[in-house]
């Protein structure tokens, strides 16, 4: 390989082209991994389970990478980038899962990029927009509780990919959690000005937590952290309100869509590329 | 084609020699990522790899890596095969990896959590991380997320260099 020129460099063929994060021909990320569907799984309700975890993934990634070039501190704006791409390879995980399972053998993209609003399964929480630094950070805590909650189950679950997928996101996850539940003990600890923000985001997302505990058991696990953070915060303990409609279903807020028109812009452009 | 155990062994050196993209010091053997290399009996060389973090951007390289090194030592079928079960933990970076990364400044992971799901701490936890330029214990974490998913940024209250951690998970 030559390094005179970066150009040369990037420009320079690819035996296998899975160098780029981007463009078909791109590597399945469970190339290689044993695809078969055990007996007693239905294969559909299976790639439904993926799919919906891997919409909240997505979403949630890319709204965390909104905050680069934003956030308050580079050490923020690293960490915020990190947890989306922690987020962004489950849902490449999740989404060749689903592929595999319903039917369709599509690859990651096509979950990704050829969908559109109303075919995404992710809770309406994760698509709201970032707003500030306290409601991204709350919103974090109660996504990232949630997530670990759910992930900690589907560890159990009869299909040996997904649970592989679970046990490598709650580790990850662990560490998303620690750092969300950090910051908003800090804000609502912090000045009198950081603590009305926060409580004033915990107000917002606990508007939106009635979708959330639908499947899956894990609505006590969720409010026990809940409980321990705001009681360390001095932040009062958010009010559960039932929601109607289920982003689970379809239904979504006006904020996915453009959120979508973003992210998917180049692969619609250009569907065909490979670079 | 008759393979024998000489055959598998040359195999797996190759393969455990190939350098991490993100961190070159070590190999794919140090980091614990490389998890099998078996040549079956009609040479095809199957090399398992197991990703550290899921969104890490370097398993597509790595596994590029991988081949092409096993093609140019002459083997030509090989297979990558990506094994996500069990999960990669810090514990399996080697005496050799850790040294190494010592070496260049970046601190070892200390023992990974074991039994599941981590319990959430609020507490300030006193975590000793030794400075690897100075080896003063009395060092700081200033972010817990870095340049890499795997790493975290520490100062050194003694010789006041920041650097890197290997994070235990």
């Amino acid at each position: 390989m030559s390094d005179d020129h970066v150009y040369m460099t990037l420009a320079e063929g690819h035996e296998d082209d899975t160098r780029w994060a981007y463009g078909t021909g791109f590597e399945d990320p469970l190339h290689g991994v044993d695809t078969t569907v055990p007996e007693g799984v239905d294969a559909g309700e299976l790639a439904d389970v993926c799919v919906a975890l891997a919409d909240d993934a997505l979403v949630s990634a890319q709204r965390l990478a909104e905050w680069t070039t934003r956030a308050p501190e580079l050490e923020e704006e690293v960490a915020l980038a990190n947890i989306g791409l922690d987020l962004l390879g489950q849902a490449r995980l999740l989404y060749s899962r689903a592929g595999q399972v319903d039917g369709t053998g599509r690859g990651e993209d096509a979950y990704a990029y050829f969908r559109d609003a109303d075919d995404f399964r992710n809770v309406r929480l994760a698509e709201l927009p970032n707003g500030d630094f306290a409601f991204s950070t709350v919103r974090l805590l109660v996504l990232s509780s949630w997530r670990l909650a759910q992930f900690a189950h589907l560890v159990a679950h009869p299909d040996p990919v997904l649970s592989a997928i679970a046990a490598k996101g709650v580790k990850e996850l662990t560490y998303h959690r620690q750092y969300a539940a950090e910051w908003v003990v800090r804000l609502g600890d912090g000045t009198a000005e950081s603590h009305r923000r926060t409580r004033k985001a915990l107000e917002q997302v606990a508007a939106y937590f009635g979708e959330l505990f639908t499947a899956y058991d894990v609505r006590d696990e969720v409010a026990a952290v809940l409980c321990q953070v705001t009681g360390a915060a001095g932040l009062p303990m958010p009010v559960y309100r039932p929601l109607p409609g289920a982003g689970r279903a379809g239904d979504h807020t006006e904020h996915l869509a453009p959120l979508l028109a973003e992210l998917q812009s180049v692969a619609r452009a250009h569907p065909e590329a490979t670079w | 084609m008759v393979t024998t155990a000489l055959d598998t062994r040359r195999a797996r050196h190759i393969a455990e020699q190939v350098p991490d993209p993100e961190l070159p010091m070590l190999t794919l053997a140090d980091l614990g990522v490389l998890r099998d290399v078996v040549l079956t009996e009609d040479g095809t060389v199957v090399a398992s790899l197991t990703p550290t973090y899921s969104g890490c951007p370097a398993m597509a390289e790595m596994r590029a890596d991988v081949a092409a090194r096993l093609r140019d030592a002459g083997y030509t079928r090989v297979e990558i095969r990506t094994v996500l079960h069990p999960p990669w933990t810090s514990d399996w970076i080697t005496p050799a990896g850790r040294r190494k990364l010592a070496e260049h400044g970046i601190a070892p992971p200390g023992p990974a959590p074991r039994g599941g799901p981590v319990p959430l701490v609020l507490s300030p936890t006193r975590h000793a991380v030794t400075c690897p330029r100075c080896g003063s214990p009395d060092t700081e974490e200033t972010s817990r997320f870095a340049a890499t998913s795997c790493k975290s940024l520490w100062r050194c209250r003694t010789c006041r260099e920041p650097f890197e951690y290997v994070k235990e998970i």
